[in-house]
């Protein structure tokens, strides 16, 4: 599988990264090459090998249904770039 | 008195605690090195005021006859992957300048209980991805180290945690925390004749570290020797609650069951970890390994792990997968930088932030992860690649059935020259050749200082364990260090 | 089961409608899925938010036991398959609502799989299909109107835990599917997993609607979202399977799109705005193991599981009680547990049910409360009717002492007592007032012997009347029997 520039642009929009033209063609060849390096792990047999799910034998612990959280509003947005009256703020959004 | 920064971390630690000198002393003479080695570029921030109060904490506590912390009177270097209280916390990213959390990571809260403080943030390849610091937003770290051919070629310090390896190498830390997830300890102590361990995936709590891949980030310590190594991993590591991987298990007491005698201990040599072109110094290094080894009592055995050769291209998929996923977060509305053209929409407004904000590493990355997650592709590469891993995994569990730990190389050259491999970003990822494998099986592995080649650079030798079995791995550093006699440091020209 | 008759008629003849719900339910919890942080309605912007719910970096999820727990007996009540082993994937798409950038969901091993709930339409038993319940995170809340260019993020409800209950496309009729939602809704509420309460978003559902004419292939269904309550899915049905008809019929084809709702209009819409976000590149959270449940944990979850709709209905039709009844006394989690609770004091079956729904009901009704508030509570409630059954009181009596407990929510027996509303089975007093009745009225009198056998219930109520109520019907009806042959 290769990619061209229009694949470059409409991956680079689903990651939400803006790209102009000629950054999307500088890229395709970069990507290209590294894709067809990784590509050798087709040659693996891996029939019947269940996919790794956890890196280490380990469960996942659940916790308690208890608050022991939120009530920070200041820390939650101290970073904001933009917040007002409590909220963050984003460019209006017509949905 | 001697220069106190020429000092360790166990030596800082007992010569507080004997009354040798103060914590204070100690961290003044680091807070001057750090400031005269600003060349390095090594430090992001300083943070003087945060080493002189632990310091005088330790101080007090001593004058008061409290029992003495684990790192009471040390002050380390923090990676700036771990958000840090007050202090910027910035991946190296531009995406993250400025941020401020107002959390403290576990990691650097443990070692804070434990007594130590903070020299400052340290430099690093940007959201840990790269193996030479080239990526990082605020300039490369260059390298204490030079070659001996009188040149003044700017060395890599290795990458990512390659402010602390140059930190920890030029004397300016003690140690330092590093992250790894494909090798980011292990290569950049190796390129800086320093010793640093990744623990088992889980040891250390991930909780507060900002994530590059989350199924391979793994916190370590880095500095000069094995034992130093172990007094700050057994600070760092331990359960943590918030971290739902964190495994739930006491840490052991590292530094007291240290023991370099490898009697009835089998080490395994794996055949596979050779490439092309690895330069013949390497496999000298390899050999004189081994022979130390056998010196120590241990008996060697040659081992297979045949799924070596696709652990990289693995690795390039699973991790570019989870941190395309990982860095969505980084978007402009609640931290970090903000990118709002002139009428931009709020989806405008992400990709123009994220397209400013990311260097171009970073969205090389994303895009790979992205389009490897997308419809259609998924199953050939994500899941393709975790099927890979397990049987990468697997290969380990049929060497232990042979061996306790594995030898090999820590990387397949010494430190590069700045700019040398930045053109072909495969011909870097190939750095991580001998340190991917155990990151994708989540084992604990270490490297540490075994030579120099031609150049008069450091080279390193890698130790994996079985999971959990961090002693293991310690205690064949520490037989390895003890035989090489690694002496050698840079000379100072900062 | 008969297959439902709704069609919609158009030019070229009946199109029958395919319906399928996917519906988010909040579970009931006090803390979120993944953080600590309060799950109550109406707080304050921000302030149930932790770091984690904030997305900020280095911040990770730790499931709450609660929620997991929540949706397995969930999945239990509608007899689904629970999956020992399931995992949480990440869904990832970029929206202000949506700090990490992606939503902790389960794609590829939900929790709960194949189920099933049946409902009831016009008398109809149809079972609908369930295919999984999966638990997810919910989103934060954008504000559009408090600012003329910003749109405002409020996190409170970002990461609050959600069952994603997914039909089979089983129903056929807006009428099936207001049946599923009332029966499910039920459901969550007996069981406690979900309040059900729509107003304020507790439950929502995503409308999947398809035409086609009877018989043929499924056709292409739109997805209109987040409809937040019963009636309005029912209105978003009707006007999008009369849409496409439209569409269809105009020689148009359906394009497989996310569509929005206008409950003013009644109308739905293409929501443009998501139409590129469909590649979620869903894979496995790499910061969450797979979630392992034993058998101890599941034979809690089961054990824990109260009587359910349909089998306390069969219970009360087993004791007498009509079908009827039987569907009214189960509909709410509420009106179950208050009518357990008078059966449970002694009160009669039958009688019980038909006064509840009767007597009870009308004055709920009347001074406007539910059952859960009513004054008169189902220990009274079966001491007045102990009082009707052993004749201490009549029908009508009782109806006067049930409004005055309801003013005062004093005892059935110390109102009767105080007001002396007890019914007396004295006959010499009855005797005495019947010949008293019957000396006033001769006229009635001679009617009646001359064989109009209606007056007599002119003579019992003469007879009441003049004893203002308290007279045993029965008594007064054999006496003025024996008086009048
Ligand atoms: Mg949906
Ligand atoms: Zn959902």
């Amino acid at each position: 599988m290769s990619v061209d520039t229009a694949t470059v642009k409409k991956v680079a929009s689903l990651a939400r990264i803006a790209i102009d033209d000629a950054a999307a063609e500088r890229l395709v060849p970069e990507l290209n090459n590294i894709l067809g390096w990784i590509e050798q792990l087709g040659e693996v047999d891996t029939h019947g090998i269940e996919p790794m799910t956890a890196v280490i034998p380990n469960t996942l612990r659940l916790r308690d249904d208890v608050v022991t959280d939120g009530g920070i509003r200041d820390a939650v947005l101290a970073n904001a770039p933009a917040a007002e009256h409590g909220f963050f703020t984003v460019p209006k959004v017509i949905e | 008195m001697s220069d106190l920064t020429d000092l360790g971390i166990r030596e800082i630690r007992d010569g507080v605690r004997a009354g040798s000198f103060s914590a204070r002393e100690v961290a003044e003479a680091f807070n001057a090195a750090v400031s005269a080695a600003r060349p390095l570029n090594a430090f992001l921030v300083e943070t003087p005021d945060h080493a002189l109060a632990a310091a005088d904490a330790a101080d007090a506590a001593r004058a008061a006859g409290e029992p003495p912390k684990p790192l009471a009177g040390v002050p380390i270097g923090m990676k700036d992957l771990f958000c840090t209280k007050g202090v910027t916390s910035t991946a190296a990213s531009h995406i993250l300048e400025g941020f401020t959390p107002t959390y403290e990571s576990t990691v650097s809260q443990n070692l804070w209980d434990a007594g130590a403080g903070m020299l400052g943030k340290l430099n690093m390849d940007q959201f840990a991805m790269g193996s030479s610091n080239e990526t990082s937003a605020f300039g490369n770290v260059i390298s204490p180290w030079r070659r001996n051919d009188g040149g003044n070629a700017a060395l890599a310090p290795g990458g990512s945690s390659g402010g602390s390896s140059a930190a920890v190498a030029a004397r300016i830390a003690p140690g330092a925390t590093g992250t790894d997830t494909g090798g980011s300890i292990r290569q950049p102590a190796s390129f800086t004749g320093i010793a640093g361990i990744k623990p088992t995936y889980g040891r250390c709590s991930r909780w507060g570290t900002i994530a590059f891949a989350s199924s391979l980030d793994q916190a370590g310590p880095m500095a000069r020797d094995v034992r130093d190594c172990t007094i700050m991993l057994e600070a760092m590591a331990g359960f943590d609650p918030k971290d739902a991987t964190s495994l739930e298990l006491a840490v052991p007491q590292w530094e007291a069951e240290l023991d370099a005698s490898l009697v009835g201990k089998r080490v395994g040599v794996p055949k596979e970890y050779r490439v092309d072109g690895m330069p013949v110094e390497i496999e000298l290094l390899w050999q004189q390994g081994i022979a130390w080894l056998k010196d120590a009592g241990a008996e060697v055995v040659e081992v297979s792990l045949p799924h070596t050769k696709y652990a990289l291209p693995a690795y390039y998929i699973i991790a570019p997968a989870e941190a395309s996923s990982n860095l969505a977060r980084y978007d402009g509305v609640r931290y970090g930088e903000r990118e709002l053209p002139d009428g931009a929409n709020l989806q405008q407004m992400y990709a123009a932030t994220r397209a400013a904000g990311f260097g171009e590493e970073v969205k090389r990355r994303i895009l790979i992860g992205t389009y490897v997650l997308s419809a259609g592709f998924y199953d050939a590469y994500y899941t393709q690649a975790q099927r890979v891993r397990a049987l990468i995994a697997r290969d380990f569990e049929a060497a232990w059935e042979k061996c306790d730990v594995l030898l090999t190389p820590t990387a397949p050259s010494a430190a590069f020259a700045l700019g040398e491999k930045q053109a072909d970003p495969l011909a870097m990822y190939l750095n991580d050749v001998f340190t991917v494998p155990a990151s994708l099986a989540g084992l604990p592995a270490m490297s540490v200082p075994g030579g120099l080649d031609p150049a008069g650079l450091p080279l390193g030798l890698q130790i994996i364990g079985k999971p959990l079995d961090e002693q293991g791995v310690l205690n064949a550093a520490l037989a390895i260090e003890e035989r090489a006699g690694f002496t050698a440091r840079p000379q100072a020209w900062w | 089961m008969t297959e439902s008759t709704y069609r919609i008629t158009g030019a070229t003849g009946d199109w029958e409608v395919v319906i399928g719900l996917e519906v988010h339910a909040q579970v009931t919890s006090n803390a979120k899925l993944f953080s600590g942080a309060a799950t109550a309605f109406g707080a304050e912007p921000n302030t149930q938010v932790s770091l984690v719910d904030a997305a900020m970096p280095g911040m990770l999820p730790v499931p709450n036991r609660e929620c997991i727990r929540q949706a397995v007996r969930t999945g239990m009540a509608i007899d689904a398959r629970i999956n020992k082993w399931s995992r949480f994937d990440r869904k990832n798409y970029f929206y202000a609502d949506l700090p990490q950038g992606y939503q902790i969901s389960q794609l590829y091993h939900p929790l709960v799989g194949e189920g099933s709930i049946d409902i009831e339409d016009g008398g109809r038993i149809k079972t609908i299909g369930v295919e999984r319940i999966h638990v997810e995170q919910d989103a934060g809340k954008l504000m559009h109107d408090q600012h003329p260019t910003r749109s405002y993020v409020d996190l409170n409800r970002s990461g609050v835990a959600l069952m994603e209950i997914v039909s089979r496309p089983d129903m056929r009729s807006p009428e099936e599917a207001g049946a599923y939602l009332r029966k499910l809704r039920a459901i969550l509420r007996y069981v406690g997993s979900c309040d059900g309460n729509m107003e304020e978003g507790s439950m929502r559902a995503d409308v999947n609607v398809s035409v086609r004419k009877p018989g043929d292939e499924f056709g292409t269904r739109t997805e209109t979202k987040n409809v937040n309550s019963i009636r309005f899915v029912m209105a978003a049905i009707e006007h999008e399977a009369k849409r496409q008809v439209e569409v269809l019929e105009s020689g148009g084809a359906i394009v497989q799109e996310t569509r929005l709702f206008n409950p003013d209009s009644g109308t739905t819409r293409s929501m443009r705005s998501k139409e590129d976000a469909h590649d979620y590149r869903y894979f496995p959270d790499p910061d969450l193991l797979p979630l392992e449940l034993d058998d101890v944990f599941l034979d809690a979850c089961r054990a824990s599981l109260p009587e359910l709709p349909n089998a306390k209905r069969k219970r009360y039709e087993a004791l007498g009680i009509t079908a009827y009844n039987g569907e009214v006394l189960t509909a709410e989690v509420e009106t179950a547990r208050w009518f357990d609770a008078l059966l449970e004091a002694g009160a009669a079956p039958v009688a019980a049910s038909n006064w509840v729904t009767g007597e009870l009901f009308g004055a709920l009704n009347r001074i406007g409360k539910g059952i859960e508030e009513s004054p008169v509570g189902p220990k009274q409630a079966a001491e007045l009717l102990a009082l009707v059954a052993d004749g201490t009181l009549s029908g009508s009596l009782a109806k006067q002492v049930f409004e005055v407990m309801l003013e005062t929510a004093d005892a059935p027996g110390k109102i009767v007592e105080e007001r002396g509303l007890k019914q007396t089975s004295d006959t010499g007093a009855i005797e005495a007032v019947i010949a008293d009745v019957l000396s006033k009225n001769p006229n009635q009198l001679e009617q009646y012997r001359a064989g109009k056998e209606a007056l007599f219930g002119f003579f019992v109520g003469q007879t009441m009347k003049a004893m203002a109520g308290k007279a045993n019907p029965q008594v007064v009806n054999d006496l003025l029997k024996k008086a009048l042959a």
